[in-house]
């Protein structure tokens, strides 16, 4: 570790502290309704659209309506994305000519998307046109995170609303989140990146003649552009010179913005933000990475002030970002240390004045060892899963510590809405604990917590590992899974536990060696996804539905307090224990056995 | 449950317009006014023809050239339609062959020259697009660019000087050189 490197974490973390009072304020102003400063302009629009849909925004629902109403809202996205992408060569803003999407890539990309993971198995600039990208990734950027807000809103009114039945209005929670979180926020972000070089055009790509000509082998294609093999089945090749660039363009930034603030990830450029025309300078990337982080964490503010206790919310704050920042040296450490594989061949990986040094495989030099390894945690704490670097080629241990942050199941501050849902989930288990430690009745926020409470909290943490774990056993055991694994020996293991657990946790990163657009990933991965989006989503509104019903009691001197450092401490055990450590056998196969295989 | 479809259906539509449609428009409208350069990819003219961007690297294999850093992509290298990283584990044999085969051409191109190599040189960034090497890489080439061309080794470190870039407000990121607008420089002192 640098000096300069934790002097960059010590001003992220700054900034970022900075933020989560002010935002988090402003949040629970527009979940109460009451004025937020956009009303004047915003207001207008909103009404009109409830107008329009017929919707009335004061009328409550029950969590079941709740449930519904998101259900049917996220599968008439999913059908209309891969219905967009199945018929993009036949719609305009197609410039490049891109084909329609193959069918089990479109389910994939669609899955993926509304659950808010975001998983690319496709590339973008190769695979999709603008047109898809605008009305289908980017808007499924905003919608899926309104709906991981949604959901979190309805539970926390289960906490703060005493015997009452009804959770809030679906479609207003929606409207709300998008109109005057998401789509201000991403305004701003866009002409932020927009100053730093990330691109913004409809036009069409842009041709640069080389300053010198490259001379390649070109594979050869028979007239249906398939490949050609020669006789030992190997694919043919033909010597080429390129003496043109073709840089790819589009409405980049616009896409960018929201894909992190939403926690999405899904990027416009196949290297996501590793691109430079995605991510072009230092600046954008602290931008960048603050924006992944930024609404989740100061979610935890507007709950305290929604549940009537600030200091409820930096509890949890606070849990989570002790998680965080006790693994970034892990990664720091790791990553700088470099490939002892390299160093006998008169390698140079010392951070000096003049270089980074350190394990700069599939990372960018404007951005080091500190910025990649910020970024790689921060992306698999919060469920984005954007990269800035290829997590693929970091050292076994850096490799781990994103690996490990996603399987604390997404509750490190975790997908906007959805990571803090998780939170209370585990808050709950906690209390439950620790009640039963001491024989007493378990209360969270006043409200009993009963068997009914703890089945639907059960089912919401053993699921992830079930479908991780599983998949990941299906695809190591058969051809179809084996066959895509790029790395040999336990790396390649850890490349299918990574995609299962980024798919299982809705984070979206990769170890992309792995080819997964193949029938078998595609299909594994989009159920996956599926099952881990909306398993937990309902489960915590069934949870939501029970808790509002009960009385809120007063605390007594038999309570738990649930904002001490005590029960911080508790939150965290309970975390690592219940959640990660499910996968400590799976860890020790990968990136374990590689690093002192190494 | 019917009731719902008729909400979700519309919601859908209008959010489409608004997110999909009104905010990647607004945007673009903004940016093409405001930051023009920038939103069309930071192009480097010369006489009117496009010769690349600011913000994207190029190949270079020839020794009177800075050379950037190895690039993944396919099917050659730099090529900026088809973004990647090598994506090989850092156990891989196939790492440590493109390594060596990268250290032998390195020195082959200057055999005098026994300095450790900087490992952004011999390591394949991230997107395969990326503009910049270490100011240590720059500074490693710095004979055999200098042999090649027949100019001083003083005047060329000074070039790379010129070029390097600090870190972002004094902290962020790392000092790096931009490898086209150096070899750019370069064959305009011609």
């Amino acid at each position: 570790m640098t000096t300069n490197a934790i002097l960059q974490v010590i001003v992220f973390f700054a900034v970022l502290l900075a933020l989560v009072n002010p935002l988090g304020w402003y949040m629970a102003r527009v979940y109460e309704g009451k004025p937020c400063g956009l009303d004047y302009l915003l207001g207008p629009v909103e009404r009109g659209m409830y107008r329009l849909g017929g919707i009335r925004p004061t009328e409550e629902m029950d969590w079941k309506r709740y449930g519904m109403a998101m259900l049917f809202f996220n599968a008439a996205g999913c059908l209309f994305l891969y219905g967009l992408q199945r018929l993009q060569n036949l719609l305009p803003l197609n410039p490049a000519n891109l084909g329609a999407v193959e069918p089990n890539l479109a389910f994939n990309a669609a899955a993926s998307f509304v659950t808010n993971t975001n998983w690319q198995a496709y590339g973008g600039e190769t695979t999709l046109s603008y047109l898809t990208q605008m009305l289908g990734l980017t808007v499924q950027n905003f919608v899926s995170a309104a709906t991981g807000m949604a959901v979190l809103v309805a539970l926390i009114r289960g906490l703060s609303r005493s015997t009452s039945t009804t959770l809030g209005n679906f479609w207003s929670d929606l409207v709300r989140s998008t109109l005057y979180i998401l789509l201000p926020l991403a305004l701003l972000l866009s002409l932020l990146l927009i100053s730093q070089g990330v691109v913004q055009t409809l036009s069409p790509y842009q041709t640069a003649t080389l300053l010198q000509p490259v001379s390649y082998d070109k594979p050869v294609t028979d007239t249906n552009g398939m490949p050609v093999l020669d006789e030992q089945g190997k694919p043919k090749t033909e010597s080429a010179i390129a003496i043109e660039q073709i840089l790819a363009v589009g409405p980049a930034a616009s896409q960018i913005a929201i894909k992190q603030l939403g926690t999405n990830g899904g990027g416009f450029f196949n290297a996501n933000s590793a691109h430079p025309f995605e991510n072009p300078t230092p600046l954008s990337n602290f931008f960048e990475v603050l924006a992944i982080l930024l609404i989740p964490a100061s979610l935890c503010h507007t709950f305290g002030l929604m549940v009537g206790d600030t200091r409820q919310g930096w509890a949890i704050f606070a849990a989570m970002t002790f998680l965080l920042l006790s693994l970034i040296p892990l990664g720091l450490w790791a990553e700088q240390r470099g490939n002892p594989l390299l160093a006998t061949v008169g390698i140079d990986q010392q951070a000096q004045v003049s270089q980074a040094g350190g394990n700069m495989e599939g990372k960018e030099t404007r951005f080091g060892i500190a910025e990649s390894v910020l970024w790689s945690a921060a992306t698999t704490a919060a469920s984005n899963g954007s990269v800035n670097s290829m997590h693929d080629s970091y050292t076994p241990l850096g490799g781990l510590v994103p690996l490990f942050l996603m399987q604390f199941g997404e509750v490190v501050f975790g997908g906007v809405g959805s990571g803090l849902y998780g939170m209370i989930v585990f808050a709950i288990i906690a209390v439950f604990i620790a009640g039963l430690m001491v024989g007493r009745t378990p209360e969270y926020l006043g409200k009993k917590i009963e068997p009914y409470e703890m089945k639907m909290a059960a089912l919401f943490i053993l699921i992830m590992p079930f479908i991780v774990l599983g998949f990941t056993a299906l695809a190591v055991g058969t051809e179809m899974g084996r066959s895509s694994i790029l790395n040999p020996g336990p790396h390649g293991f850890s490349e299918v536990l990574y995609a299962y657990t980024s798919q299982g946790n809705n984070n979206g990163s990769a170890f992309s060696g792995l080819n997964t657009n193949t029938p078998f990933y595609n299909i594994t991965g989009g159920v996956t996804m599926l099952i881990a989006r909306y398993w937990l989503a309902i489960s915590t509104l069934a949870l939501a539905g029970s808790l509002v019903r009960k009385k809120t009691a007063p605390s007594g001197s038999g309570t738990l307090a649930t904002h001490t450092p005590l029960f911080v401490t508790l939150l965290i055990g309970v975390v690592i224990v219940v959640g990660a450590l499910t996968f400590l056998p799976a860890l020790a196969l990968g990136p374990l056995v590689e690093y002192l295989l190494m | 449950m019917k009731e719902q479809i008729r909400p979700a259906l519309t919601m859908l539509l209008l959010l489409t317009v608004l997110t999909g449609v009104a905010y990647p428009l607004a945007v673009t409208g903004f940016a093409q006014v405001f930051f023009q350069d920038q939103a069309n990819g930071s192009v480097i003219t010369r006489e009117g023809k496009v010769i690349g961007s600011r913000l994207i690297g190029q190949y270079f294999d020839k020794p009177e050239y800075f050379w950037g850093r190895p690039s993944a992509t396919a099917p050659f290298a730099y090529n900026a339609e088809a973004s990647k990283g090598s994506n090989l584990g850092p156990t891989n044999p196939a790492l440590i062959e493109a390594v060596n085969a990268r250290v032998a051409t390195l020195r082959a191109a200057d055999v005098v020259n026994d300095l450790p190599i900087p490992v952004d040189l011999v390591t394949a960034s991230g997107s395969g697009l990326d503009p910049h090497i270490s100011p240590a890489a720059a500074f490693y080439q710095l004979r055999r660019v200098a042999r090649a061309r027949g100019i001083e080794e003083s005047v060329l470190r000074d070039l790379v000087a010129q070029h390097t870039q600090g870190r972002q407000l004094g902290v962020l990121g790392e000092p790096r050189v931009q490898v086209l607008l150096l070899n750019l420089a370069l064959d305009k002192r011609r």
